[in-house]
Order: C-alpha cells, then sequence, then structure tokens
C-alpha cells in the first residue's frame, strides 16, 4: 500500500558558466507509488509557485529506454536500485526523514549545463567515428542471406541494449566510456555485417574517448554496477582485444 | 486551397514502380545546391536525414533532445511488420496491404497503403544489412510472431525492444552522414515556426534550448518529422516532451490538418495511480494472449480479487465477443474496459482499473512457462506498481498511445503547404481511423528510407526555389513572433503552473473526446476549451528567462499550442458523426452498441484549413475511393 513521507534534499544548483552548490529543500507528502522524477516534479511546483526557478533535469520517455534521465542520488548514479534508471526508481525504496542528495552524472567528459542537466554529447562523437555499419539504403541484400547463429545475434543484441545514459562514465573513478563504447563494438564484432569496418571502427572510436577527455579502464567494474541495462563488463574485454586485433594484426 | 492527391494512375500494384521512374529527377551535382532542413530525428527524421544525405543533398536535422538516440520511436516495444512471408504462411503484399485498409476501417488511402506494403520488405533487408540484432531461430534464419488484426505472423522483432533497435540503426545511418559532413546535427534545439516566402515553405525558425538564441534557417524544402500529438490528453503513454507545436504553427502557415479526431487508445497501461502522476506506461498487447481480462459483476465491490469467487466475476470480452474473446482488436477492448468502469465495476483505488488475470494460464502452462514469455513485461509491472502479477491479477486500464490523424499529405507526403512535406506519425496518410500493431515502426521507416527520397525530388527539380536569404521580412516576423509570444507567457506571472493547466485541459479531452464522444460533449468541450486557453494566458505562472535553459518555458509554450489544436481536434470529432476505428460517436453505434460507420456521409478524409484563431477553419473533403478492398462493416462476436 502506498503511503506518504517527507524528504530533505540536498540539489546540486549551477547556472551555466558560473559556479555550482547544494541548496536544500523539503519535498512534502510524496506519494510512495511515485517514480523519483514525479517527486521532482512535486517539488518543483512548489518552487515554481514560492518564486524560486525549478530544479533542471533532463527526462523524456519515463519508461527507462530513452537514456536521458540520470542523476546521482546519495552518490549512486541512478539512485540505488539495481537495473534501475532514475525515471524507474520507486519513492517506496526511501524512508520517511531521509536526506537525499541528488547531483548530476560526474565526468570531465560531461560539463554541467544547468544543475541537473550535463553535456554528453560525447557519447555521440564517439558514436560517429564508427558506431554503425556503412550501408546506405538500396544496397541491402535480401534479409535471410546470411544466417546468423542464434547465439550470436542473442549476444549481440545483449550488448545493444545500450540506452547512452552515461551512467558507467560517471560512476567510473576514471570517467571512462569504456563500456558503453565496447557495447557498441562488441555488436558489430558479434555480427558478420559488422565485419568489413571491424578494425577501423574500434581504432576510430577509441581514439575519439581519448581525444574527448574520457579516462582509461583500470578494472574497477564500477560501470558494469551501475549500468541500468546490466551490460556485461565482458564487452571492455573484448574491445581490448578487437584493439589490440586491429592494431597489432594483418587484419 | 484545393486538395490534390496525386495518386498515381495505373494498377494499384504498379503505382509506385510507375511514379519513381515518372517523377523529375534533380542530378547528383545538383543536388549538393539543395538545402533540406529535417525536423525531428525520429525513425522517420533520421531515415530521412541520412538517406536524402546518402543522395547529395545538404541536410539540416533539428532535435530538441540532447541526442537524435532519444526521440521516442524508441520506445515501441512489440516489432515491425513485413509481407516477407518466412513462415510461408500465405501472406504477401497484397495481403498486409489489405489487412492494413481493413484494420483502419476504410479510413486510409489505398494508393499509399499499398506503397507501405511494398517498401516493408527493402525495410527489414536494410535494418538487417545494418546489423540491427532481429531475433533468429536456432538455423540463424528470422523469426516472426503474431500480432493484433492478422492472421499470419509476419512482425519482425528485437525482444521487447525494436524500436530502439530500428532507432538506433536509423541514428547509427546519421551519425554516419554527420561524420561525413552530409548532415548538419542540431540538438537542443526547438523549431517554433516555419518560415512561408511566396506560397513556399522556406525555412524554420529555431530555439536554441541552452541559450534561447532564437535562429533562422533558410532552406529550398523543410520536412516534418515531429511525430504524434497525443499528449494533448496530458496523460498519455508519450514521452514527456513530445508535441504537436511544429505541426500546429505549419498548420497555421496554411498546411491542411487531416483528420486530428483519430486518436488510438491502447487498452494494456498501467492505470492512473495519483495526482503526482507524470505519464502512462503501455503494457504490451502481448499479454492478452494469455490473460483474461475480468471485473467483479457487482457494482462498488470492493474485496480483494482472490476473494471475488469465480461465478460473482464477469469476463466481459469473453462474454462479448466470444470468437475473439480477450483478442479482440485496440480500439473494442478499451472501449469495453470504459464501460465496465463506467458503470461501477471498476477496481483498485480509483476504480478505473479492470483485472487482467494470469491464474488460469499459470495452471495450465505452469509459472516458468509465464516467467519465459512474460517476465520481462511481469517484472516491469511490478517495479511500477509493487505489486505481483504472478499471485496477484494485474491492473490495466487504456490510454492514450498514438494519433493517425496528422498532417495532410498527397502521394508525395507533401502537405498543402509547398516545400513542407510531413513523415511517419506527423502525417496522417496510412493508418486510417486505427493503427495496427507493429505498423508505426513500418511507417516511419518506409517514409524516411524509401518515400522521400523519391518524391523531394519531384518539387525540388519542379519548382524555381531562388535564395531569399534570412533576413528576408517574412523570418524578421516570424522570429519577432516567436519572441514576442515568448516574452508574453514570463510576463503573466500568475497563480497556477503549467501542468496545472495542462491536466484540466487533458481531462477535458479523455472525458469529452476519448474512449466515447457524443455530440452534447464534444459541444460542452468546445465551450470549455477557449475559457481554459483564455484562463491559461491570464494566470499561468511561467517562472525564469528567456534567454536561459528554461524547462517550465519550453513546456509553456508547447501546452500552449496544445490549448488552440485541442479546438480543433474536438470540432474533428464532432463534424465527423458516424463510429470508425478509434473514433467512436456513441450516437452511431448498432442495436448491440457496437461502431456504426457511415459510409454514404464519411467516407472522406477531413482536411482543415486554417482561418486564423477567432474563425471557423474551412473543412476539405479529399473523397476516399476504394477499387481494391471493399468496405464491409467490421464484426468481431
Amino acid at each position: 500500500m502506498s503511503k506518504q513521507i517527507n524528504l530533505t534534499l540536498k540539489v546540486w544548483r549551477q547556472n551555466r558558466g558560473e559556479e555550482g552548490k547544494f541548496e536544500t529543500y523539503e519535498a512534502k507528502n510524496i506519494d510512495t507509488d511515485a517514480s523519483f522524477l514525479e517527486m521532482l516534479d512535486v517539488v518543483n511546483d512548489e518552487l515554481t509557485l514560492k518564486g524560486i526557478e525549478p530544479i533542471a533535469f533532463e527526462h523524456d520517455c519515463r519508461e527507462g529506454i530513452c537514456g536521458c534521465c540520470g542523476s546521482t542520488v546519495n552518490g549512486k548514479t541512478h539512485g540505488s536500485h539495481e537495473r534501475t534508471t532514475l525515471c524507474q526508481l520507486h519513492m517506496r525504496h526511501f524512508e520517511d526523514g531521509q536526506n537525499v542528495v541528488i547531483e548530476p552524472f560526474r565526468a570531465t567528459a560531461f560539463p554541467v549545463i544547468k544543475d541537473l542537466i550535463v553535456d554528453r554529447s560525447g557519447l555521440d562523437e564517439i558514436i560517429a567515428e564508427g558506431g554503425y555499419v556503412s550501408v546506405k539504403t538500396g544496397n541491402a541484400p535480401e534479409a535471410s542471406t546470411t544466417p546468423i547463429k542464434k547465439e550470436m545475434a542473442e549476444a549481440a543484441m545483449d550488448a545493444a541494449e545500450c540506452i547512452g545514459c552515461g551512467a558507467c562514465v560517471a560512476a567510473c573513478p576514471n570517467g571512462s566510456a569504456m563500456l558503453f563504447t565496447s557495447a557498441k563494438v562488441s555488436q558489430y564484432a558479434l555480427l558478420p555485417q559488422g565485419h568489413p569496418e571491424r578494425a577501423q571502427r574500434v581504432k576510430n572510436m577509441v581514439a575519439k574517448m581519448d581525444e574527448l577527455g574520457f579516462g582509461n579502464c583500470s578494472n574497477e567494474y564500477e560501470c558494469a554496477v551501475s549500468c541500468p541495462k546490466g551490460i556485461d563488463v565482458k564487452n571492455i574485454a573484448r574491445l581490448n582485444r578487437e584493439f589490440i586485433k586491429a592494431n597489432l594484426g594483418k587484419n | 486551397m484545393k486538395l490534390d492527391a496525386k495518386i498515381p494512375e495505373g494498377p494499384m500494384a504498379e503505382k509506385w514502380t510507375n511514379h519513381k521512374f515518372k517523377v523529375k529527377l534533380v542530378n547528383p551535382a545538383n543536388k549538393r545546391k539543395h538545402k533540406v532542413i529535417v525536423v525531428g530525428s525520429g525513425l522517420a527524421g533520421a531515415s530521412a536525414a541520412a538517406t536524402m544525405s546518402e543522395l547529395g543533398y545538404k541536410v539540416h536535422c533539428f532535435t530538441y533532445s540532447d541526442s537524435p538516440r532519444r526521440a521516442h520511436s524508441i520506445a515501441a516495444q512489440g516489432g515491425i511488420n513485413a509481407a516477407k512471408n518466412y513462415p510461408n504462411d500465405g501472406d504477401s503484399i497484397y495481403r498486409l496491404f489489405y489487412d492494413t485498409v481493413k484494420g483502419g476501417d476504410f479510413r486510409s488511402r489505398e494508393a499509399n497503403v499499398h506503397r507501405l506494403a511494398e517498401c516493408s520488405n527493402q525495410i527489414i533487408d536494410h535494418c538487417v544489412a545494418q546489423g540491427i540484432p532481429f531475433a533468429r531461430e536456432y538455423g540463424g534464419y528470422l523469426d516472426n510472431r503474431s500480432f493484433g488484426g492478422a492472421q499470419v505472423s509476419r512482425t519482425f522483432y528485437a525482444r521487447g525492444q525494436t524500436g530502439q533497435q530500428l532507432l538506433l540503426g536509423a541514428y547509427g545511418a546519421l551519425s554516419k552522414e554527420i561524420k561525413k559532413g552530409g548532415v548538419t546535427m542540431y540538438t537542443r534545439e526547438e523549431v517554433i515556426d516555419v518560415v512561408v516566402i511566396d506560397g513556399q515553405a522556406r525555412g524554420i525558425i529555431s530555439r536554441n534550448l541552452v541559450t534561447g538564441e532564437l535562429t533562422r534557417h533558410e532552406a529550398d524544402a523543410v520536412v516534418l518529422a515531429t511525430g504524434g500529438y497525443g499528449n494533448v490528453f496530458f496523460l498519455s503513454t508519450n514521452a514527456m516532451n513530445c508535441n504537436a507545436s511544429a505541426a500546429w504553427r505549419a498548420y497555421k502557415k496554411g498546411a491542411a490538418f487531416a483528420n486530428p479526431c483519430y486518436t488510438q487508445i491502447h487498452p494494456t497501461c498501467i492505470p492512473v495511480h495519483g495526482e503526482y502522476q507524470s505519464k502512462l506506461t503501455l503494457m504490451s498487447e502481448s499479454l492478452r494472449n494469455d490473460g483474461r481480462i475480468w471485473v467483479p459483476k457487482a457494482k462498488g465491490d470492493k474485496r480483494p480479487a482472490n476473494q471475488i469467487p469465480e461465478d460473482e466475476r464477469d469476463y466481459y470480452l469473453e462474454r462479448k465477443y466470444p470468437s475473439f474473446g480477450n483478442l479482440v482488436p485496440r480500439d473494442l477492448a478499451s472501449r469495453n474496459a470504459k464501460q465496465v468502469c463506467d458503470e461501477g465495476r471498476g477496481v483498485g483505488p480509483t476504480g478505473n482499473a479492470v483485472y487482467l488475470d494470469f491464474a488460469e494460464a499459470i495452471e495450465r502452462l505452469g509459472k516458468d512457462a509465464i516467467v519465459a514469455k512474460y517476465g520481462n513485461l511481469f517484472e516491469m509491472y511490478n517495479r511500477i506498481t509493487d505489486e505481483d502479477p504472478y499471485t496477484t491479477p494485474m491492473m490495466i486500464y487504456p490510454a492514450v498511445h498514438y494519433t493517425m490523424g496528422g498532417l495532410w499529405v498527397d502521394y508525395n507526403l507533401m502537405t498543402s503547404l509547398p516545400g513542407l512535406y510531413a513523415i511517419g506519425e506527423c502525417n496522417f496518410s496510412d493508418h486510417g481511423a486505427n493503427r495496427l500493431g507493429a505498423s508505426a515502426l513500418m511507417q516511419g521507416l518506409a517514409d524516411g528510407y524509401f518515400v522521400i527520397p523519391n518524391t523531394i525530388n519531384d518539387y525540388l527539380a519542379s519548382n524555381k526555389i531562388t535564395p531569399v536569404g534570412t533576413d528576408h521580412e517574412a523570418f524578421a516576423e516570424a522570429e519577432k513572433a516567436a519572441q514576442d509570444k515568448l516574452d508574453k507567457l514570463l510576463a503573466v506571472n500568475g497563480s497556477r503552473t503549467v501542468d496545472d493547466f495542462h491536466k484540466e485541459l487533458g481531462l477535458l479531452l479523455w472525458e469529452n473526446c476519448g474512449m466515447g464522444r457524443n455530440e452534447k460533449g464534444l459541444k460542452e468541450a468546445l465551450e470549455k476549451i477557449p475559457k481554459i486557453r483564455e484562463a491559461f494566458w491570464k494566470d499561468v505562472n511561467v517562472p525564469g528567462s528567456a534567454d536561459d535553459l528554461n524547462q517550465a518555458l519550453e513546456k509553456a509554450n508547447r501546452v500552449a499550442d496544445f490549448m488552440e489544436f485541442a479546438e480543433l481536434m474536438v470540432k474533428d470529432a464532432l463534424m465527423r458523426a458516424e463510429s470508425c476505428g478509434g473514433h467512436f460517436r456513441e450516437e452511431s453505434q448498432t442495436e448491440e452498441g457496437e461502431a456504426l460507420r457511415n459510409d454514404e456521409e464519411f467516407c472522406f478524409v477531413g482536411a482543415w484549413e486554417f482561418q486564423g484563431l477567432e474563425n471557423e477553419p474551412i473543412l476539405h473533403k479529399e473523397a476516399l475511393e476504394f477499387e481494391e478492398v471493399h468496405l464491409t462493416q467490421r464484426s468481431y462476436k
């Protein structure tokens, strides 16, 4: 059964080009069936009517698939619940009277735009370096021409489930985008369609990752724990193998 | 305004091929001289932008999201239809065409639907080549599943995330073209007006959502791929930012709006549970394969489900529609749920829910089989409601999901405003009055990958499009109007939030223009909407400034458009005094309470022309002719 709880929020507020700081707000009479973002909606409505600018946070589908939402809640990306985006985290997991610290995803490569909103366009830039198969519309052969082992298709799908939220980067002490990048590299390394561009893809994507200030992987595994879609850390091992092959082998 | 659908001559199956040959082409060297603006980066927008860039056009693509990959196409679960006939069950392009026309309750344009069916197979070929990990069988070949409204298995899928995988494929294609320099991508940019010069769409006004800066962009043609208007109801399964603004501004600049009353209400969503609720979540239609829908026989029976004995339960769909049972089409399942709740037999804390019960299926198949089939959906339900659907029946209620209406387009997907195109959910053409499951993804990609890249050339090659420059007075006027509107919203400084007004409007529409509509309710809504709109402009509170990231202002600007759009939607519903597909007019039903179409009077597309907000819009009727699929009344008894 749902009940109502009160919380004390410590929320990171920051304007463009300025230093940020924490502000304290009370979240009152929050229904435990509400989602975390709905709790923020309620707080924002109150702030608005008090003449305080509402907290800016990114969100869209609120079904856990678009990858827009995400903040660090009490030190954990997307909050405390395993394999859950912030929009799918419900208030029943909080205690009445609890303090809740809400910060943006922090990483060198994710500058804060405003309050809880950060710039994750670096992830798009990594994809632009080869996170696709270069096939023009109209070129494709009949879909059933190349059979693909079911296990390979499933493994590729496991990697392809990444929603690009950036939690892995924020959770990593080095601010690395290895899990994100490796998921895309793996998807195409596992499928025959990705093979012609395999070597070039991994080299270019890794180079871009480094260029944008994402850190290195030092096997902390925080990324995999933080991932709302359960992307496996083994993908990073696969990326490393692909990278070594691309640089040392003859392709 | 004179609407010409430009349906090509010749037999149905040859129209598209003939048309592609007959349209004028732009030679490769000239293509790079043409700039095309694409608004939106979902399935339709991303695929169109990528493909037009591959052809050599200079494409500028805009999205209000931080990345093109966020578009709401990503949330589609079930799958994408194609007439591959891999299961050898008698499918064909003709059958897919036939099912879609019939499923749309005979309110779509046959020639467009046939082309859609033709493109469906190429879409699958292309998506496989892109490396989309579709589900496969052990032999390595592609797997199919069944969906509503068809007797063949023609739905391709990637787990419960088909929309995500197809969108990421289109996003990959778009990224490839961005890298190559063919597409200039604008993220966190919201297009807030279309600029018209000498009767042609010649550009847009865009607002940078980080700095608030308004910018002018000139183009030879503008393509809107901005999705549907479901969020006019406030609560829907659409993403929070989905809006009708670009389409609505286009309408106000001269593009006709067709069939705005056609909205799809999906029967299996998680019910509303509180005032604070921001959106509704869909549970896949596939659940109705094994779940049994029921409510108590007695009104106001508040006992927990497991304490209501079998003979005091009403499995109303099985009772009323013995041959289709729980698998009746979406519109019927939704209407019946509303009916039993209106009778006071709804369940749950609000009384606006019905049970979807798996007890019988678990007993018959075993829990493991149910876990394998629906495990992820049960987990999602549990996460949201904190209830265990293996032991307690799920509660579901219908919710707004998709809009079949949209900007009127001809066969080339050009609106009635020359140079302005509308693709994907944004246009009206393919689904008639009801969309079948797994057809939205098909249409978005058909329009983007295969149709518009082959039709836009006809306009560009046959019209003289001279450079105008963004200092043209039409750009200045549009920018000033946009700035004035933003300033006006900020200046009201009233006592109610934007959401508060949006909820009031949404609830009115849901009650009076939702699953059941009647003349009295629609007229009442037409009286109330202008009052809500007036109150909005007098008492809304939009904090912050226009030269900053200001989400309340973004929302207010969109809701202001919904306040106007809602009136047209209700007018259209009032005009259409027949029941068809998702539009159920209570005055037009059979003796048994089923929807009754009126082909004598309403076999047309209702396209509205703007005449100023204070004046009545003009209704243009595009007669629908059915050469191939004969008009029949649907029955699921």
